[in-house]
């Protein structure tokens, strides 16, 4: 009863705060550093800026497995940020439940976020025992395929219309001196791939029942021997990639040395600064043109519990500003991501992305794995398929068994 | 506080050299916290579940089962192995041939020996990022030799899952070899003059008196070296980092960035701490018997 009377009293005060002009520095972590993530980020401080507070840019370089331990360390260790950046899912879970994240239900009742925020799983994300602790910014799907029309020009053969056809015009690649399939050597890229060929192949429900209900049986099932198969014909086909990171293996599709790759909706930023047309230059093929299904990950902030009042007030100011409609379409615009509101104008969308909001709009979407699974699954399911992927010797149906007990001990 | 009263009235051991003691105590403090205190927090946390954050729920020897059935853990320790191997015998054998040739009364020795001990100076980082460009076979050794003319020249250590961890130890080498053989030379330099002469006045050839004579009276100089390059080769990480980052398909892990991955890429402390444990185990097996062969034995002279 106590506590709750001051919790009240507390918001009453950060409110009253938040309605004057008590302007405060706020330092905001995050790892977009390259350069259209960069412009995205400097709307939001733009916007944040005109409120009449200051965003200190706190972007740390070599992506979300460096930039995570440097931003739990600080949290934990006792000097947090204002505000910093996580992948929509569990990755903050326990920093949430040690109580050292700020809770926003008061704001989001407020302003309705439940209304407007879409697809309903993102803000479920953010929500634990009820209570809303984060602000989702964008959504990011990781199931397409990117085709090089030119290397299939070169190849000989019509530009393929699913995995299947992209399968069978593999070897005609291979003739043409292209690598068929790009993957960077980075072992996300290939877990990656990987969860993207659950849901084409054996369909919405198994992924469901790997990811979300932990189904050993199901992992071990002959449904999953299928996707192994298929993960298969990717090894073979990607083999004589040499690339490290997502981009550069990007980059083999956009110069027609590789016919296609597997990798999420930012891919197309890639296509973008690189002045290429979808539908001309490259073709995208949502769920691999098998089971047209996105997947609904993204990027959350979250805002550790602060001492100082003023920053507590600015805080509320910053959640409700990303959250604002005109702020919403600058940021996705530039990011290359779909908006969380539903209630906005994107006409200024690519064709790709338009049918991404396609398929958003019926309702076709998966949960990402991140909402699913807890990072160290993630990183055991990395361990595995990166072996995979590179070990040739490694046969499918060994690989299942180490998946299926991978499943079996995930929680 | 009892025992230190007790023991004030006999003067004779506790408070010789009370100053040097009293200068001491911060660093006592700091082993006893900082080392032995943490090593045993880790320890007991090795046994719960703790995954982001620390906590106290035991559970038996589940992590330490789940670490051994890791094909990537096996690989680590497969890894370093052979790494920990071959890195002590070459920088050992390397190392003393080039302080031998050094001590031959060159001209420029001040010079060969900048030169071989320069890259010790670089640290792992650059070592790694540096080997990585000249392994690589669109850019370094393979594309110059076959600019040259030899076209079906192969060489790509780092994207050859089964030779990987050669291409890190040759720029381990790279890196360390100078560092031995400064150590090898101030060893060499410690030999009394005299013993040379007497050799030669024998008749003994070079060779013999370097294997038979100088060789065991530089022990203590073996020993030292020893250690240095034992315990950069149980802490490797950052070459591996640098050049491969664990690949290609995870075949150049090493324990240490397992440690690393797994306490904060994966948020699961009680994995990583089981990892750590299981390193301190094996350099405890190897260092414990060496000390107490060493200092053991020298209480009793």
């Amino acid at each position: 009863m106590r506590f709750e009377c001051t919790a009240a009293l507390a918001a009453g005060i950060a409110l009253g705060l938040s309605g004057g002009a008590q302007a405060a520095d706020l330092e905001v972590t995050h790892w977009w550093t390259s350069g259209g993530e960069a412009a995205a980020v400097a709307e939001f401080a733009k916007a944040f800026d005109a409120t009449g507070n200051k965003w200190i840019d706190g972007a740390i370089a070599g992506g979300g497995s460096t930039a995570r331990p440097v931003m739990v360390s600080r949290i934990t260790g006792g000097s947090p940020m204002a505000a910093t950046q996580f992948n929509t899912g569990r990755q903050a879970e326990e920093l949430v439940e040690a109580g050292l994240m700020r809770d926003f239900t008061d704001l989001a009742e407020k302003e309705d976020w439940k209304s407007f925020i879409r697809p309903v799983s993102l803000l479920e994300g953010c929500t634990v025992d009820g209570k809303v602790y984060c602000v989702p910014v964008n959504i990011h799907s990781w199931q397409w395929l990117w085709l090089s029309n030119k290397a299939f020009e070169d190849a000989g053969v019509p530009v393929p219309t699913n995995w299947d056809e992209f399968v069978a015009a593999g070897p005609a690649l291979e003739k043409a001196g292209k690598i068929p399939l790009a993957i960077g050597g980075q072992s996300w890229q290939t877990t990656g791939a990987f969860n993207v060929l659950i849901p084409a192949i054996a369909g919405k429900d198994v992924f469901l029942k790997v990811y979300q209900d932990h189904d050993a049986e199901a992992a071990a099932g002959p449904e999953i021997a299928k996707v192994f198969k298929a993960a298969d014909d990717a090894r073979r086909m990607s083999a004589k990639s040499n690339v490290q990171d997502w981009n550069q293996a990007t980059n083999l599709v956009i110069t027609g040395q590789a016919g296609g790759q597997i990798m999420g909706d930012w891919a197309q930023g890639e296509f973008q600064v690189a002045g290429q047309v979808a539908g001309k230059d490259y073709t995208c093929l949502p769920g691999l043109g098998v089971n047209e299904l996105i997947s609904t990950g993204g990027d959350s902030f979250y805002f550790p519990k602060l001492d100082d009042a003023d920053k507590t007030a600015a805080q509320e100011v910053l959640a409700s500003t990303m959250l604002n409609p005109a702020t919403q379409v600058a940021f996705n615009l530039k990011k290359g991501s779909v908006p969380v509101r539903g209630d906005v104008d994107v006409s200024a969308a690519n064709d790709c992305m338009k049918k991404g909001l396609e398929i958003l709009a019926k309702g076709n979407i998966i949960p990402d794995t991140n909402q699913l699974n807890t990072e160290d699954t993630n990183n055991q399911l990395n361990d595995l398929f990166v072996e995979f992927f590179k070990t040739p010797s490694l046969t499918p149906e060994e690989a299942q068994k180490r998946f299926a007990a991978i499943i079996a001990s995930a929680d | 506080m009892s025992t230190s009263e007790t023991i004030a009235r006999r003067p004779s051991q506790l408070f010789r050299n009370l100053s040097a003691k009293i200068a001491s105590l911060p660093m006592i403090l700091t082993a006893l916290v900082v080392f032995l205190g943490s090593t045993a927090w880790t320890i007991v946390y090795s046994f719960t579940n703790s995954k982001l954050l620390p906590r106290l729920k035991f559970v038996g020897l589940d992590q330490y089962e789940r670490l051994w059935a890791q094909s990537r853990w096996l690989t680590s320790i497969e890894n370093l192995l052979v790494y920990g191997v071959l890195s002590l015998v070459f920088s050992f054998i390397i190392g003393f041939i080039l302080a031998a040739l050094l001590d031959q009364k060159i001209r420029f020795e001040g010079v060969f020996r900048t030169i071989f001990l320069y890259p010790f100076a670089l640290s792992f980082v650059v070592t790694g990022l540096t080997w990585q460009w000249i392994l690589n076979p669109d850019f370094g050794v393979q594309r110059i030799v076959r600019a040259i003319g030899w076209t079906s020249f192969t060489f790509n250590p780092l994207y050859d899952q089964r030779i990987v961890i050669y291409g890190i130890l040759i720029a381990g080498l790279w890196q360390g070899t100078g560092l031995i053989m400064c150590l090898m030379l101030a060893g060499l330099r410690g030999i009394d003059e005299d013993i040379w002469k007497a050799a030669r006045v024998d008749g003994i050839p070079t060779w013999k008196t370097y294997v038979f004579i100088v060789i065991p009276m530089m022990r203590p100089v073996f020993i030292t070296t020893l250690v240095i390059v034992a315990s950069g080769i149980v802490r490797l990480y950052d070459l591996v980092v640098a050049q491969t980052s664990g690949g290609p398909g995870g075949a150049s892990e090493v324990p240490a960035k397992y440690v690393y991955d797994y306490m904060f890429l994966a948020q699961n402390l009680g994995q990583g701490f089981a990892a750590s444990t299981m390193m301190l185990l094996s350099v405890a097996i190897i260092v414990v018997p060496w000390a107490y062969l060493e200092f053991g034995g020298k209480k009793r002279g």
